[in-house]
């Protein structure tokens, strides 16, 4: 039993990296989830299906594919790894940030669809009538339209932040299984299912993972329902 | 004060309205499907026409001449919707100062929370509060964003009888007690009856006739749009003398002296009748030995025409105008025609008065005589 509680520090290592890099997943895609959400609740335009299909491709790939693609486009050499080095001196390929990355992808078609189904369910009218108010677009978005999207914001963080914590094929392809810095909590009892000998530090993770995610689901069923409630007013 | 000039094609329905006035209450009236919705939503800019101009207190909020369209937000329009529309997240009082940051004018929170009775709501959420009571909290909300113009959108329509007594009060006293002119959409005859100073009926998209209500409401040829069974003359009265013996009050128009069951008023007070066709017969000679308290002498003007059983006759009772209902049948018996001389018995009056709400003088009803 207690060699259960005997976390080795790449153990721990690797939780924490994991939590940090899910947080990250998730605060980093949450504005652009919104962004996106705006665009396909709110507009129809040419490119709209193709727009939709684009968000959803994480979902269906393959994640080693979906990985791959972002080592393409996010390497040392990729057109977007180079500029955004160049400019900015960000760095996604092989370090903790570019596990991130792969998070928030993964997680992106979970949180744009939780977010563009609230979206849609806001009375527009209520909209029209804070506008005869006074109240400009933007003013309206943020004191009409966003607090009565809360309950399905909330709801796509916590299934981004939890999608991030599981995330394995598209971070070990894109950033390797890099201890202490891209050896996240799977990738880790991945590795030491493989060692000799690692099978209790394997389900020592294995327990970890377990009472995260349950923790998870727990607090996104309570945020869900506290933020429902303020919502519909009671 | 207001003009309004909108052509707007829809799909299959054509909205093609002009219509002017110089304050109070405008009143929309029509039947569903007129328009009235689409042009109250274009003066509060929240449709924009296809051609048209919109002008209040000599600004034009929208003129599609010029390419001018002043954005919803901006207009200074203050909207009444059916449904309240309050925000569900925030409270009544949180409701109620969302306008405050662009009213440009200082609160007057303390004020209009007591015009609408409403302060024992204020820290209350909006899906805790009756069909009544939000849409008070609304006309407040509506009111503290400092607007130059009100539009209300059927703002009673879904309430009940009883809900409605309690609020149609409080918009006559918006009318009475705040400069504000209200453009004020329904198609209940009672309400536009008890409200309006101007009237204009839609039909199907066009004006079919605006002006003073009273004289709007008494044109026979528009009966078919203003609802036959409550259509009928609206006429102004005072409270003339009190009759504590028999429980009776006399009330005084120009038409004539009216005697109503007892009604508690100050003598001098204002009061709206609205005399139903349908509750006035037409006798040829003063009536006597007969139990009906008011006999009104009047000429006839007009005399409506259909084939059907039932038609209306327009008197002129000393410049108030009185629609009597009776059978065809009997107009032929009796010879009517324009010119001559008769008498209207009137059995039954609706009536609303012009006194202060905070008083607790207001009442609104019908007495049968």
């Amino acid at each position: 039993m207690s060699a259960l509680l005997a976390f080795s520090p790449d153990e721990i290592t690797a939780i924490r990296l994991s939590l940090r890099v899910a947080f990250w997943a998730m605060l980093g895609s949450l504005p652009v989830g919104i962004a996106v959400a705006l665009v396909l609740a709110r507009t129809r335009f040419w490119g709209h299906s193709l727009l939709n299909a684009l968000v959803h491709l994480p979902l269906v790939l393959p994640p080693v594919v979906t990985g791959y693609v972002l080592l393409l486009l996010f390497g040392r050499r990729g057109p977007l790894g180079r500029l955004l080095y160049e400019s900015f001196g960000i760095v996604f390929a092989f370090r903790w940030t570019g596990a991130a990355l792969a998070c928030a992808v993964m997680g992106f078609p979970l949180l744009v669809r939780a977010i563009r189904l609230s979206l849609e369910a806001v009375d527009r009218g209520l909209e029209d009538a804070a506008a005869t108010l006074g109240a400009n677009a933007a003013w309206v978005f943020v004191t009409v339209t966003l607090p009565l999207t809360l309950p399905g914001i909330a709801a796509g963080m916590i299934l981004s932040f939890a999608r991030a914590l599981g995330e394995f094929g598209a971070t070990i392809t894109f950033v390797s299984n890099i201890p202490g810095e891209t050896q996240t909590l799977p990738t880790l009892t991945y590795a030491l299912i493989q060692q000799p000998g690692g099978e209790t530090g394997a389900l020592r993770l294995t327990l970890v993972a377990i009472v995260i995610s349950t923790a998870a689901l727990l607090a996104s069923e309570a945020a869900l329902r506290r933020a429902s409630r303020r919502v519909s007013g009671l | 004060m207001l003009e309004v000039e909108v052509r707007h094609r829809l799909g299959a329905f054509a909205l093609d309205a002009q219509f002017a006035s110089s304050g109070g209450v405008t009143a929309l009236f029509g039947r569903s499907g007129a328009g009235k919705t689409s042009l109250a939503n274009a003066i509060a800019g929240l449709l924009r026409p296809q051609f048209g101009k919109i002008v209040v207190d000599g600004e034009a909020l929208t003129d599609t001449a010029t390419g001018r369209f002043v954005p919803k937000h901006r207009r200074r329009v203050g909207y009444i919707f059916q449904e309240g529309r309050l925000f569900p997240h925030l409270t009544v009082r949180q409701n109620l100062l969302y306008g405050r940051w662009f009213a440009g004018v200082p609160s007057r929170l303390d004020e209009i929370v007591g015009l609408l009775g409403i302060a024992p709501l204020l820290p209350r959420r909006p899906a805790t509060l009756s069909g009544g009571e939000k849409q008070r909290v609304a006309i407040g909300r509506a009111l503290l964003a400092g607007p130059r113009l009100l539009v209300m959108d059927e703002p009673l329509a879904s309430l009940d009888e009883a809900r409605k007594a309690e609020i149609l009060p409080y918009i006559a006293t918006l009318r009475d007690e705040t400069k504000i002119p209200i453009v004020y959409v329904s198609h209940s005859v009672a309400e536009v009856t008890q409200l309006a100073t101007t009237l204009v009926v839609l039909s199907e998209g066009r004006v079919a006739a605006a002006g003073p209500t009273a004289s709007v409401m008494a044109r026979i040829d528009l009966f078919p749009l203003t609802g036959r069974a409550e259509a009928g003359a609206v006429i102004e009265a005072r409270v003339a003398a009190q009759d504590p013996a028999y429980q009776l009050t006399t009330l005084r128009a120009a038409a004539g002296e009216l005697v109503v069951p007892h009604l508690d008023l100050p003598i001098g007070t204002a009061i709206r009748l609205r005399i139903r066709a349908r509750d006035v017969t037409i006798a040829l000679h003063a009536p006597e030995a007969t139990s009906a308290l008011n006999a009104l002498p009047g000429t006839i003007v007009e005399i409506g025409r259909s084939d059907g059983a039932i038609i209306e006759v327009r008197l002129d009772c000393a410049g108030d105008a009185l629609i009597a209902r009776l059978t065809r049948r009997s107009a032929e018996a009796l010879r009517l025609e324009p010119g001559r001389r008769v008498y209207a018995i009137v059995k039954s009056i609706a009536f609303d008065h012009h006194t202060h709400l905070a008083a607790g003088r207001f009442s609104a009803g019908q007495v049968d005589i």
